[in-house]
């Protein structure tokens, strides 16, 4: 059969497939990681303005900021991909899912660092129980919860479906801590990024911040496969030991 | 709809019969809330300031403590397989079980509230607002609890992966439940709170049951 008649969806269902495409892109998404944080972290650290209230500490902003959105972006990944798990039953929409948890929890915690070392001289104090980080508190635990479940099942396909079914069930999360800076209007400022008017951020600040933004995303595509090919190998060797009666 | 009323009248006897299964969340949560003035001391003020949270917290994990066992035995003899074969749907056998397990759990921390709010010096316009927040509040614990239940079914550690799991997922019911009563408290309008916590519940009963239904199957494939 030749891949064309196959839908998109299912054609890197087939391991084999799969390992053909991440060959290809890899190269691409290590060297656009390098790139990308290498000139982001040089504009963010020597190449852009102090600001005229924060004054140097506005640089934590370019690890902070990146790292909130990836938080966000992983589990809304994970999320469809969970879905695409339950309904087609797709095997790699699954791994994806198992394999991107860990990143996402990381990309979590980052972003509570920075933003508590942020605060500590900006608000005068380490963490405020403020809408935004309570619900982004409440994500990492989602995170944590679900590394948690899929392990604790003795057969990895199950704990991969129950995990789904908690990963779709904590999407509520995402909404509120979009939009908690709205809703309650309390101490973490509003999206100054991603409105209606376009960016609110001067030029020379908005250069390193969106290059830093991308350095992240291309850092997770880059990781995300290498974890996938090793859960992919991972499962070949336990068929293999399976099929050899070690089990 | 009756198959579903007579699974919540066997789940409910079954448990009454176990007097200790209904006394222990109970005793549970009396016991831990009066823990809070003997440690931070019997100081009215501070005590009516603290009253609904320390209330609402301890409710919050004495619905934890029964929910373990909210599938594990019908799924570990076999009567869990037989519900799902079952022509009723799985997500009613779920609204069921969580209806005996509110009606053991909720139920009691309502009554035994006010007692408590006493004790604590809870300010006494809350008291009206504390027992609709429960009300509408520990329904949807017991609802999100037996989504956990269901997907760590089966699980190793299951009862301290439930908390984990469950927990997170309790904080929204938290906020707004002691909103209320502090509204309530320093005489502003608890009703925008109580009309999101309602919102919550009628949203949990509806969605909740199809996401623990699924995990059950999952169990039982």
């Amino acid at each position: 059969m030749t891949t064309a008649r196959i839908p998109l969806l299912h054609r890197y269902a087939n391991p084999a497939a799969f390992g053909r495409l991440s060959a290809r892109v890899m190269p691409w998404s290590i060297g656009a990681t390098v790139i990308l944080l290498a000139l982001g972290v040089y504009f963010a650290l020597f190449n852009s303005p102090p600001d005229y209230q924060q004054g140097e500490s506005v640089r934590i902003m370019y690890v902070h900021v990146p790292a909130a959105i990836m938080s966000e972006l992983v589990y809304g990944a994970m999320a469809l991909a969970a879905a695409a798990g339950i309904i087609w039953k797709h095997a790699l929409a699954d791994l994806f899912v198992k394999a991107a948890a860990p990143l996402g929890a990381i990309f979590t915690l980052i972003c509570l660092v920075a933003g508590s070392l942020w605060g500590k001289p900006m608000w005068g104090a380490w963490w405020v129980w403020d809408a935004r980080l309570t619900s982004e508190l409440v994500l990492f635990f989602l995170y944590l919860g679900y590394i948690a479940l899929v392990d604790a099942f003795d057969d990895p396909q199950r704990g991969l479906r129950a995990g789904a079914i908690l990963v779709l069930v904590g999407v509520v999360d995402l909404p509120i801590i979009k939009f908690s800076v709205n809703w309650w209007n309390t101490l973490h400022q509003p999206a100054s990024l991603m409105t209606l008017s376009g960016p609110k951020i001067y030029g020379s600040m908005l250069v390193p911040l969106m290059l830093m933004i991308a350095g992240f995303m291309a850092f997770f595509i880059t990781v995300v496969i290498l974890r996938l090919e090793s859960e992919l190998l991972a499962r070949r060797i336990r068929g293999w030991r399976t099929a050899a009666g070690d089990e | 709809m009756t198959a579903a009323f007579h699974l919540f009248r066997h789940d409910l006897r079954l448990q009454l019969r176990h007097g200790t299964d209904l006394v222990a969340p109970i005793a549970f949560f009396v016991l831990a809330t009066l823990l809070v003035p003997l440690g931070v001391g019997p100081e009215p003020n501070l005590l009516a300031r603290l009253a609904s949270g320390v209330i609402w917290v301890t409710a919050l994990l004495a619905t934890l403590l029964a929910l373990d066992r909210l599938f594990q035995r019908d799924f570990e003899d076999g009567a869990l397989d037989l519900m799902a074969l079952a022509p009723l749907p799985l997500e009613l056998t779920v609204i069921a079980k969580v209806a005996a397990h509110w009606v053991t759990t909720g139920l009691p921390v309502m009554v035994v509230a006010p007692i408590l709010g006493v004790m604590l010096r809870l300010d006494t316009n809350s008291f009206l607002t504390l027992e609709l927040s429960l009300a509408l509040g520990t329904p949807v614990l017991s609802m999100i609890g037996a989504f956990g239940a269901a997907v760590t079914l089966g699980a190793r550690r299951g009862g301290a992966l439930l908390a984990v799991l469950v927990l997170p997922l309790y904080i929204p019911i938290l906020i707004f439940a002691t909103s209320a009563i502090s509204a309530a408290g320093e005489g502003l309008s608890p009703r925008p709170h109580l009309l999101l916590l309602a919102s919550f519940f009628v949203g949990g009963i509806v969605l909740i049951p199809f996401a623990a239904a699924a995990a059950l199957r999952n169990a039982l494939e």
